[in-house]
């Protein structure tokens, strides 16, 4: 029984794998029947790897969280002393679990019922969507996805931190919005940079202490490096995992990225590989490298809370809904380094439940966002015009859930995250500056009502008010054409219309033409183009919502997972 | 004296040259029929894998590396000119033996792992390279004979130079890389591009062997002895000559500058030695030896400041040519330059570790900047080899001599994967002669598996998963830099390293781009892109539309075979890297 166990964690990194391999395999796809096998393809695959990480987390033994369990460790390059080491304690678990279900949920958006709606990227019909390239692209994702948050080796770890890369890139690029290529080659060359100087973090550590196992290291707690050794990879580990997490001023790939990415690539990237980023800290930088941390933390918590304050005041300034939700992810990211920033179990844990509170929020956030910008056509908030809740009563109530959850009400998710990782500023580490850290907490608290104002003032704007479209009815009708125009225009930029934005355009095309017709206010039903919450999109973000009440009035039920790593990890009793 | 020859030991090199003269003189003699270029192929191949079936016999043996062309320990050179004659008045007895003579035979030949890998890489590539020429002769107006046999003397040159031990045979094995490579540059009737090339390379190589053999006569001159062996033991030792017996002989590495300051403080002072001219003017030879040395394989190798040369000869020549520049001759340009470098010169690594860290974090930059502008696809992978040849000098330069290990490693990682890039190269430019990047838009609609496979390659030369074996291979090179201490140059590679993804990752993204919106331009101003188009459809692999004597029969065969052997290799490297960490040998015979 353990010894089948113990595959669990190679067979969740060998399920997605082997699907998109045999994606691979020539067949003909371009039939009705095709499609729909590659539906259920890619639904089956992200499901099975969903369920195995169910089953993880149930016969994962809460009594020993810290303990890590699941081990698999074999050779792979003797020559480099990478070891193919798995393993999961109470810190990675969550993130597992986290990533396998929202792979699972975008497949379901994706996927579900005739893959017709908004925002389905399988869906049969136009040249140029290519989803068979899209279900491989993501299966491929999530293995590195899933391999990070499991890797016990250092090089390890590395490897997978960058298979993401690639296959990111293209979700952007090819199923991406307008400027599509230039997010792309921005948020690639932006990691990338971050990653070759993790690279030198990481081999530095390995030359000095001559292992790569982070389990040995972490229980060295950084014995065999000097001080300043430690501070020069706590220094260049941190900025690579900063650039995935990324931390102000290392951030600017974020919002083009967001903003040009099809729906489930932004769910994906916000849900998932911004965690990557924290994990490392949480896996790696602190533990490894504590004298490091200790020097560094203060730079941490200034960088973070200048990070909070600058994504607030950043979103409050912003026109397109989802570039201020991706703005708003440099503030809970803020928010999570803080808590990292303070050394303390409180602040940690805060940094860890905070990550997986703002991958549920977020991801729903995105979610409903991407499905705003389908039906409208933009994520312009002024040409959205407001009235969202009495056109689209169930999708209006949807954001407006997520903002609130995504703003820290208490009783929600991302309630406990923020106060937390203040509170954990209130005491910090013994070694750190209390007065600094007090400062930061002001600064944050600060930061934290900024969030709660633009998220507000983005849902009077939206929801509220009288749906007026009279005035941004020519944006809307233009926009399908216009777009295709522009790609004709520009070379550069072939088959913007089949990708998922033109086909949005294309709906609203036949809406505002009806709409021309009858100008003036409209009740919310009277557009059959113009559909309120849908059934796959219902299926995909309901478990979000139930997660979200679920942590946001039980934290316990994460705390309890991570606490006793949390302890060990930053050497408290 | 008579020498005994091994000839197992020096088998590889003697079946090329073997088929070398069996293929001109079946070119000769074959009636001028259309099976005459088949047959002439499949000699060619034969000789290329009779050699590498010898080579992995000589792998696969046990026992001790082989040596040939040996001369006894009593022949040694003569101790009358340079170092030799700087031995105290004591008559140039060191240790109880003289000066430049070492405990058992130097040999000019020797066959130990840094041979066979060298060796192997040299003729799995050349396999290619012939697979690449097949389809190049049957579409271009070529004469067969001359051509492979002046591969076959490449392939001669580029499995002699590394198991050669003394300069002598080293410069004359990397005189016959060269040469033939000039004439085969220019086979290609009537073209201007080609001729010019040539030239080009001509002048360059010519100008750098000149360099080279003025170090290397330098060389021995000071120290008497042309075997590399006895060499590195009559640089070691001649400090320790002069400062007496008591020196630590650690000490004696410390640099160049120190040992002639310590030398001219010694000599000054103690008054009984009379030749005080000849301290004075001797050792600062060496570096000034060192210096031109290196600028001599500088050359060869395509590094800055004499990487000038690389993008027009690249474009210039015919791509399989091209292709064996960017990997054989440059492979051996390594093997000669690490030869000399750790073998020879080991005791100078405080002289030329610095020079060879500097040029590498120039050649990296310099070659990935010039890369990033490029739009045809030769001259692109003519730029980002030059870059790749400063992440193989990378470990060099730093001081310690194992990071030779991981210059080999990266070097056989490279190759693997530049070939392969190579190789889809080739593919596309049957159809597509200008050679542009634009041309690779769409091409995995088109040629699935040739637009998979050149993705591959090229994210495989960025070093990004799933090109694990590239990313490998830059572990590897940033380890030993990171731990030989060599904080800057790792941080410059890393930044090259971004900058190469650019340019690797931009054509990637257009193999998988739709043409359709770019052909659509095109066609309205040039028929021929829409003709092209259309049998597109069918994939690259149809029969060729250009005429030439042999024609286009099958011409896309042998290149589908390259591609896919570089593709299994590549995908080898990336599952399992150990493969080559495994290869790599840990130290040389001469070294000893």
């Amino acid at each position: 029984m353990t010894s089948l166990m113990n595959w669990l964690p190679i067979m969740l990194l060998g399920v997605p794998l082997a699907g998109a391999v045999a994606l691979i395999v020539p067949s003909r796809p371009d039939g009705a029947a095709g499609g729909r096998s590659l539906r259920v393809h890619g639904l089956a695959v992200s499901g099975i790897t969903f369920a195995l990480s169910v089953v993880l987390a149930v016969a994962f033994d809460y009594g020993d969280a810290a303990r890590v369990q699941f081990e698999t460790d074999m050779a792979w390059i003797p020559g480099l002393d990478l070891r193919f080491h798995l393993g999961v304690d109470g810190i990675s678990l969550p993130l597992v679990v986290l990533t396998a279900l929202l792979t699972f949920l975008c497949f379901v958006y994706l996927s579900w019922g005739k893959a017709d709606g908004p925002g389905q990227l399988l869906r049969p019909a136009p040249a140029g969507t290519r989803p068979r390239a899209l279900v491989f692209t993501l299966l491929v994702l999530e293995v590195g996805m899933i391999g990070t948050f499991l890797a016990l080796d250092l090089l390890l770890f590395f490897v997978f931190f960058e298979i993401v890369l690639i296959p990111m890139y293209f979700v952007i690029a090819i199923w991406g919005g307008r400027a599509r290529r230039t997010a792309a080659i921005k948020f690639i060359l932006y990691t990338l940079l971050g990653s070759v100087v993790l690279l030198l973090g990481l081999l530095l550590i390995w030359a000095q202490t001559g292992t790569l196992d982070v389990i040995a290291l972490a229980r060295a707690q950084g014995t065999g490096m000097s001080r300043s050794v430690q501070i020069i990879a706590f220094v260049a580990v941190g900025i690579g995992l900063a650039v995935k997490t990324p931390m102000w001023p290392l951030h600017t790939w974020l919002p083009d990225a967001h903003t040009e990415a099809p729906t489930v690539g932004s769910v994906l990237l916000a849900g998932v590989l911004l965690k990557m980023g924290t994990y490392g800290f949480a896996r790696i930088a602190i533990p490894v490298l504590p004298d490091g941390a200790a020097a560094v933390a203060p730079w941490l918590g200034a960088f973070a809370v200048v990070g909070i304050i600058y994504g607030a005041l950043a979103c409050l300034a912003q026109r397109d809904l989802k570039r201020m939700i991706a703005y708003s992810s440099i503030g809970h990211m803020g928010f999570v380094l803080l808590g990292f920033a303070t050394l303390t179990p409180v602040g940690v844990n805060a940094a860890l439940f905070g990550n997986i509170a703002h991958g549920l929020i977020t991801g729903l956030l995105f979610f409903v966002a991407g499905a705003v910008k389908e039906r409208y056509g933009t994520a312009d908030m002024p040409a959205l015009g407001g009235g969202m809740l009495s056109r689209l009563p169930h999708l209006g109530s949807l954001l407006t859930f997520a903002c609130i959850a995504s703003l820290g009400l208490p009783g929600l998710a991302g309630f406990w995250g923020e106060m937390l990782a203040l509170l954990g500023a209130f005491e910090p580490a013994p070694g750190l500056s209390r007065p600094l850290f007090l400062t930061f907490m002001a600064v944050g608290g600060i930061g934290a009502v900024l969030t709660a104002a633009y998220f507000l003032v983005m849902l009077s704007r939206v929801t509220h008010g009288r749906p007026v479209d009279t005035v941004h009815v020519p944006a809307l009708a233009g926009s399908g054409p216009a777009e295709e125009a522009v790609a004709a225009d520009y070379g550069t930029l072939p088959l913007t219309g089949t990708s998922g934005a033109g086909a949005g355009g294309s709906a609203d095309e036949d809406d505002s033409g009806r709409r021309d017709g009858q100008p003036g206010p409209r009740a919310a039903g009277d557009a059959a183009g113009f559909r309120d919450v849908m059934r796959h999109e219902l299926v995909a973000w309901t478990p979000l919502v139930g997660l979200i009440l679920l942590f946001g009035l039980w934290p316990k039920a994460l705390l309890l997972v991570t606490d006793p790593v949390v302890r060990t990890l930053v050497g408290a009793p | 004296m008579i020498q005994q020859i091994d000839y197992y030991a020096i088998a590889p090199p003697l079946i090329l040259a073997l088929t070398a003269g069996l293929v001109l003189l079946l070119d000769a003699f074959l009636p001028r029929r259309p099976y005459a270029r088949p047959v002439l192929d499949a000699v060619t191949l034969a000789g290329v894998f009779g050699s590498l079936g010898f080579v992995v016999s000589q792998a696969l043996r046990d026992g001790p590396p082989i040596q040939t062309f040996c001369v006894p320990e009593g022949l040694a050179g003569p101790a009358r000119a340079g170092l030799g004659a700087l031995t105290p008045a004591g008559g140039g007895i060191v240790a109880g033996r003289p000066l430049g003579a070492v405990a058992g035979p130097s040999c000019s030949f020797a066959v130990d792992g840094f041979t066979l890998i060298f060796a192997g890489l040299a003729l799995v590539a050349g396999a290619v390279v012939v697979l690449l020429s097949m389809t190049e002769l049957s579409s271009k107006d070529i004469p067969v004979g001359e051509w492979y046999f002046l591969l076959l003397c490449v392939l001669v040159g580029a499995v002699t130079l590394p198991a050669a031990r003394d300069l002598i045979m080293l410069v004359v094995a990397l005189e016959l890389v060269s040469l033939p490579v000039f004439a085969l540059t220019a086979l290609r009737r009537y073209d201007g591009r080609g001729s010019e090339a040539a030239v080009k390379l001509f002048l360059v190589s010519v100008v750098s062997t000149a360099v080279m053999l003025f170090g290397v006569s330098l060389l021995y001159g000071m120290t008497g002895t042309v075997y590399l062996d006895r060499l590195a033991q009559a640089l070691r030792e001649a400090p320790r000559a002069l400062d007496g017996p008591g020196m630590d002989p650690v000490s004696t590495d410390g640099g160049a500058m120190e040992t002639i300051a310590r030398i001219g403080d010694q000599w000054s002072s103690v008054p009984e030695y009379t030749s005080l001219q000849l301290v004075y003017d001797l050792p600062p030879v060496i570096p000034v030896a060192v210096v031109l040395v290196i600028a001599g394989f500088a050359f060869k190798v395509a590094a800055v400041p004499f990487h000038a040369w690389a993008a027009d000869v690249y474009q210039g020549a015919p791509l399989p040519v091209a292709a064996l520049l960017s990997v054989i001759s440059k492979a051996a340009g390594f093997a000669g330059l690490i030869l000399v470098l750790v073998a020879a010169l080991h005791s100078q690594i405080a002289t030329w570790a610095p020079i060879i860290a500097i040029v590498a974090a120039l050649t990296m930059t310099a070659g990935n900047l010039l890369a990033l502008r490029q739009r045809n696809a030769v001259r692109l992978l003519a730029w980002s080899s030059v870059a790749q040849s400063g992440y193989i000098l990378a470990p060099l330069g730093v001081e310690t001599p194992e990071a030779v290990g991981a210059s080999i490693t990266y070097l056989v990682f490279y190759a693997a994967m530049n070939l392969g890039a190579f190789t889809v190269v080739m593919l596309v430019s049957r159809r597509r002669e200008r050679g542009e990047l634009d041309d690779y838009r769409g091409l995995v609609f088109r040629n699935p598996a040739a637009g998979l496979a050149l993705a591959f390659f090229l994210i495989c030369l960025a070093g990004l998963p799933p090109g694990l074996a590239g990313l490998f291979a830059k572990i590897v090179v940033f380890r030993e830099i990171v731990d030989g201490g060599g904080a800057w140059l790792a941080i410059v590679m890393a930044v090259n390293t971004v900058i190469g993804l650019y340019y690797y990752v931009a054509w990637a993204a257009r193999i998988f781009t739709p043409v359709r919106a770019a052909a659509d331009g095109t066609a309205a101003a040039d028929g021929t892109a829409a003709r092209e188009a259309d049998p597109a459809a069918a994939g690259e692999s149809g029969t060729g539309a250009v005429p030439g004597v042999g024609g286009a029969r099958g011409g896309w065969l042998p290149v589908g075979a390259a591609i896919v052997l570089t593709g299994v290799v590549a995908l080898a490297f990336s599952v399992a890297p150990q493969l080559v960490l495994d290869l790599v040998p840990a130290f040389f015979t001469a070294s000893r």
